[in-house]
């Protein structure tokens, strides 16, 4: 593959907005599991199903973000639904359950992928809207409407979520339920409520990032198992409990995946999220930002 | 007496009747003949898949309304393989063992039919092809007959290369699907590139789960190659339509497509609509192309798909379908049997007539005499199924014996220049 | 004894079935369901016996089937040879990936595991000489004199495999390595301060897994005359050989087989009669029922007579 200097910084500009893009759908995950410490690997299963979700809605006429929205509250009560049955059966019973809470959540994860082949087939499914399709001409570069509106949504939701969680009486207990639970029971906020709140805030996000999923590219159910790479990889690589993390760490597997889809195929691009989660782990598994 | 008369003429009447009456045939008392096979109905395939198992369907009503093969009646048995090339080794191997068919017909597409070609060549077994590209030259299996129209990866890029040299081309880009079909062809095409002086300027293989092409697509535009040769599958296909119209494709291209699967779907042709302009890709049967009673088959194939709801207008597999049935008629009523050698050799040795055209196959299986048409996509509108009946739609612009027009270059132009 | 004479058993039913005259079907299906009784057997070596749950069974097994694949293309290797390189590259990737995860707690070292899945199936879609992604179509040897078919010969190698593992588990299950892997299991850094040694026998498990693991991929590409990346890689073997030991129970050398045995066969006959999709949905289900209501899985109900037989 022939390097040019227009093709790298094309590859960068690609590369920012697929970023933006992982770190939006990453981080329901950073909530669940890098406060919660819930082992939830159905969160990219989930975020499909959000696809899929958005999919049904937006048949009725409606724009894809905006189903993605309507979608939000639903998923809120699915992930406090799911909070409670993960409560009740595992975290209540200490950590040799834990290993079984991993497994639970895988079956979830199958449970949803399969659910969705039997409801729609395993045909790829996409959304239409007046942004996908054309790109914004920059001089030589063109970069697609579709990945700028998941950026512009990717901004948001970050931002949003990290001004709750600091501002926010309770999103402040829910960083606290990360740090120090038993002081947190203290002051008489019930840490289980408190996690559960955030388990329905972090899948109620996975809705909107679901939508976002199904605009960038066509969905298809067997996607989340790619997912649960990059998703993790950006989580693990900012370090638990760090959302602004998120942000870095999404732009770094975003950068590094375009690079690598750039110059040295389509074949080794799946690879990159995996590979970089496993350096990570093997070198400095805390993250770049964690606590 | 008169009772017992009454009831045998009564009884004799009524037979009468029985046979006067279409559709209520008495068939021999022996069992069924069975034919069975798996087809991609869901997954990438499954759109061109549909529109083909109701061109089978209706070839086993036509024949059971005849009486059958050898005067039993034909029984249809179809499992979805969902286009998972990991699917086919269990289904056949259920329609073998446990189902027990007299007759097997491949899944449609050479990516479900690769896995099957070791275990019917140890069987022994006649096995129809479907559309398949060379996926025999491996195992080299001679009972293998393919219904489609072309050869070798030469049959099917001559005149791609060639409409794009007279149109003054020099190089090419190659991106090819990592899929049997893809690479078989691309291997080909390489060649082919090379022998008549076309210099590569760029070659990729994406793998087949690939949904975003604009990297790929803005590799290809720096690489300024003037032919663009693509080898996909029905939603790479998709993809890379679109992303060619998302970003472009660069002013020098002159010729773009040449191989890409599922371009030739109703459902698909009609979701890209005008995106499709300019795009000169390969196909089995455009409208205009004479072929005995293909338009009565299509008309048929037209009622009953509204029905069903497929793919309405039927031109690209459901004729060759049809024929794969008519093979096995004229087979299995010339050799009196179902025995599976008996029926190769018949077949090796006969030219077969069918409403695709005369076949005659050469000892790999494939067609003697390939029939594959490039075609350049034109003036097409959004949103209307119905204004693929028109000729001039698709201009034929290989072979001469079907040429309906001269190619439209620069690309940029075809497309309608944006 | 008690052991060894139910197992020669076996295997001697098991060759009287192979040159019966049963449909060729059921061995199809067999193959599957002794497949899952070794993987199953060696997921728990590792998994439930020291408690480090391994996801990335595919990534052994496609190893094991693709070294099977390279010999075969290459020398063409006669299946026992196949079989043992499998077992070779297997515990070789099982080495190596202990030595990069094994400090990993619980759900980071399942991550790993499945990035390892995922990292060797990009780099078989990348070697052209195995397919890439495309694949390969293997013409497989004639079959040898007593048996009918090469699938029926197959079956019958998949048994004493079959056995050969769950009599490795069992002698790990009962040695001192069973007994360090317990001690690591139940906390682990209780063991480290009374000098257990931990890293090595952790090492030992995942190496001994990954052997099995390899050694049940390679007569896959035999079995199914094809090879291509991913369904060989699929998750679904990852699922399956964690399922079965959580269905049937992981303290035992018997719970995986039972789980496994009882597991697979029923996805082979909803394949047969439904679809192939519920019989993904029937793995979930199943692993998640008994993952809530009987964490013992199926032999949890027999712990007793367990017990005593453990010791």
């Amino acid at each position: 593959m022939a390097f040019s200097f227009d093709l790298l910084t094309e590859a960068l500009l690609f590369g920012v907005l697929l970023g933006c893009f992982y770190a939006a759908v990453s981080i329901g995950l950073s909530v669940s599991f890098g406060l919660l410490d819930v082992p939830n690997v159905a969160h990219p299963a989930i975020m499909v199903l959000g696809s899929y979700g958005t999919y049904v809605v937006a048949s009725h006429g409606l724009d894809p973000i905006v189903a993605g929205v309507v979608l939000m509250p639903v998923f809120f009560v699915l992930g406090i639904l799911i909070y409670r049955f993960y409560y009740e059966s595992f975290e209540k019973r200490g950590t040799e359950a834990g290993v079984r809470g991993l497994a639970f959540f895988f079956g979830i994860a199958f449970i949803i992928e399969v659910g969705l082949i039997l409801v729609f087939g395993v045909d790829q499914r996409t959304v239409q809207a007046p942004y996908i399709g054309s790109s914004l001409a920059l001089g030589e570069y063109r970069i697609p409407y579709r990945m700028l509106v998941a950026f512009g949504v990717a901004l948001v939701l970050t931002f949003a979520l990290t001004l709750y969680l600091s501002k926010t009486f309770t999103g402040r207990a829910i960083k606290a339920v990360a740090q120090d639970e038993p002081a947190l029971r203290l002051m008489g906020v019930n840490p289980v409520r408190i996690k559960q709140w955030a388990f329905g805030i972090a899948t109620g996000v996975s809705a909107l990032a679901g939508a976002m999923l199904i605009i960038v590219g066509p969905v298809e159910p067997a996607l989340d198992r790619l997912y649960i790479g990059r998703t993790f990889c950006v989580v693990v690589l900012a370090g638990l409990g760090s959302m602004t993390g998120t942000l870095g760490a999404g732009l770094i597997l975003g950068i590094s995946e375009s690079i690598v889809l750039m110059f040295f195929g389509a074949s080794w691009a799946p690879a990159v999220a995996f590979g970089l989660l496993l350096i990570v782990l093997g070198i400095r598994p805390q993250g770049l930002f964690g606590r | 007496m008169n009772f017992t008369r009454r009831k045998v003429l009564g009884a004799a009447g009524a037979a009468a009747l029985a046979s006067a009456v279409p559709g209520k045939r008495v068939f021999a008392q022996q069992g069924a003949v069975k034919i069975g096979m798996s087809m991609p109905q869901t997954g990438p395939l499954g759109a061109g898949g549909q529109a083909a198992l109701l061109a089978l369907r209706i070839w086993v009503d036509d024949v059971n309304q005849k009486g059958g093969l050898l005067g039993r009646k034909v029984d249809f048995t179809v499992y979805d393989d969902q286009t998972n090339p990991a699917n086919t080794p269990g289904i056949y191997t259920k329609l073998i063992e446990i189902d027990k068919v007299d007759l097997l017909i491949a899944p449609y597409g050479t990516v479900p039919t690769a896995p099957i070609m070791p275990l019917v060549k140890e069987r022994g077994l006649l096995l129809m092809g479907n559309f398949s590209f060379q996926v025999n030259a491996r195992a080299q299996h001679d009972m293998w007959f393919n219904n489609s129209p072309w050869n070798d990866a030469s049959s099917w890029s001559d005149g791609f290369f060639e409409a794009g040299k007279k149109a003054g081309a020099k190089t090419v880009a190659i991106l090819a699907a990592d899929n049997d079909f893809a690479q078989s062809l691309a291997n080909g095409a390489r060649t082919l590139a090379q022998k008549a002086d076309i210099k590569s300027v760029y070659d990729q293989n994406y793998p087949p789960a690939t949904t975003d092409f604009s990297s790929l697509i803005r590799g290809i535009r720096a690489a300024k190659p003037e032919i663009v040769f693509v080898m996909s599958y029905p939603n790479d296909s998709v993809a890379i339509v679109r992303a060619v119209n998302e970003i472009g494709v660069g002013s020098q291209v002159q010729l773009f497509g040449g191989g890409m699967v599922g371009l030739q779907f109703t459902p698909i042709m009609s979701s890209l609509g005008s995106l499709l302009n300019g795009i000169t890709n390969y196909n089995s049967y455009v409208p205009g192309m004479k072929y005995p009673g293909i338009e009565d088959f299509l008309q048929r194939y037209s009622k009953r798909a509204a029905e069903a709801k497929v793919d309405p207008l039927g031109f690209y597999l459901p004729p060759f379908n049809y024929a794969i049935g008519q093979i096995l008629e004229q087979a299995v009523n010339a050799t009196k049997t179902l025995d599976q050698k008996k029926l190769a050799a018949w077949l090796h040795a006969n030219e077969v007539k069918t409403i695709v055209g005369a076949i005659r196959w050469d000892k790999n299986g494939e067609w003697a005499q390939p029939r594959v048409v490039q075609a350049q996509f034109r003036g097409i509108v959004d949103k209307d199924v119905e204004q693929f009946r028109q000729p001039g739609k698709q201009v034929v612009i290989y072979p001469n014996d079907y040429k309906t027009g001269e190619l439209i270059t620069p690309f940029e132009k075809a497309r309608g220049g944006k | 004894m008690k052991f060894w004479l139910p197992a020669v058993v076996i295997v001697l039913a098991a060759a009287g079935v192979a040159v019966s005259r049963i449909n060729e079907y059921f061995f199809f299906a067999a193959f599957v369901v002794l497949t899952y009784v070794v993987l199953a057997t060696a997921w728990n070596i590792l998994g439930g016996y020291a408690g480090y749950v391994n996801f990335g069974t595919s990534a052994f097994f496609g190893v094991g089937a693709y070294t099977a694949v390279v010999l075969f293309k290459w020398l063409g290797a006669p299946l026992a040879v196949q079989i043992a390189a499998g077992a070779a590259m297997g515990a070789l990737l099982g080495f190596g990936v202990g030595m990069l995860t094994l400090r990993l707690r619980g759900i980071f070292f399942a991550i790993a595991t499945v990035a390892v899945i995922f990292i060797m199936e990009t780099l078989m879609i990348n070697w052209r000489y195995v397919g890439g992604a495309t694949g390969l179509q293997l013409l497989r040897p004639e079959a040898m004199a007593p048996f009918g078919s090469y699938t029926r010969m197959l079956f019958l190698v998949m048994t004493v495999m079959a056995v050969a593992a769950v009599a490795l588990a069992r002698y790990v299950q009962t040695s001192w390595i069973g007994r360090g892997l317990r001690a690591i299991r139940d906390s682990e850094e209780a063991a480290e301060a009374s000098g257990v040694p931990t890293l090595r026998l952790k090492l030992v498990a995942c190496v001994l897994s990954g052997a099995l693991m390899g050694a049940a991929g390679a007569p896959m590409p035999m079995y199914l005359s094809f090879i291509e990346p991913a369904s060989t890689f699929s998750l679904n073997y990852a699922i399956g050989a964690l399922a079965a030991p959580m269905i049937g129970g992981t303290t035992h050398w018997l719970g995986p087989v039972v789980g496994a045995l009882l597991l697979v066969t029923i996805q082979q006959i909803v394949t047969v009669t439904i679809s192939s999709e519920i019989n993904v949905l029937v793995v979930g289900v199943l692993l998640v029922l008994f993952v809530v209501l009987a964490p013992d899985g199926i032999l949890g109900f027999f712990k007793r007579w367990l017990r005593a037989s453990s010791r």
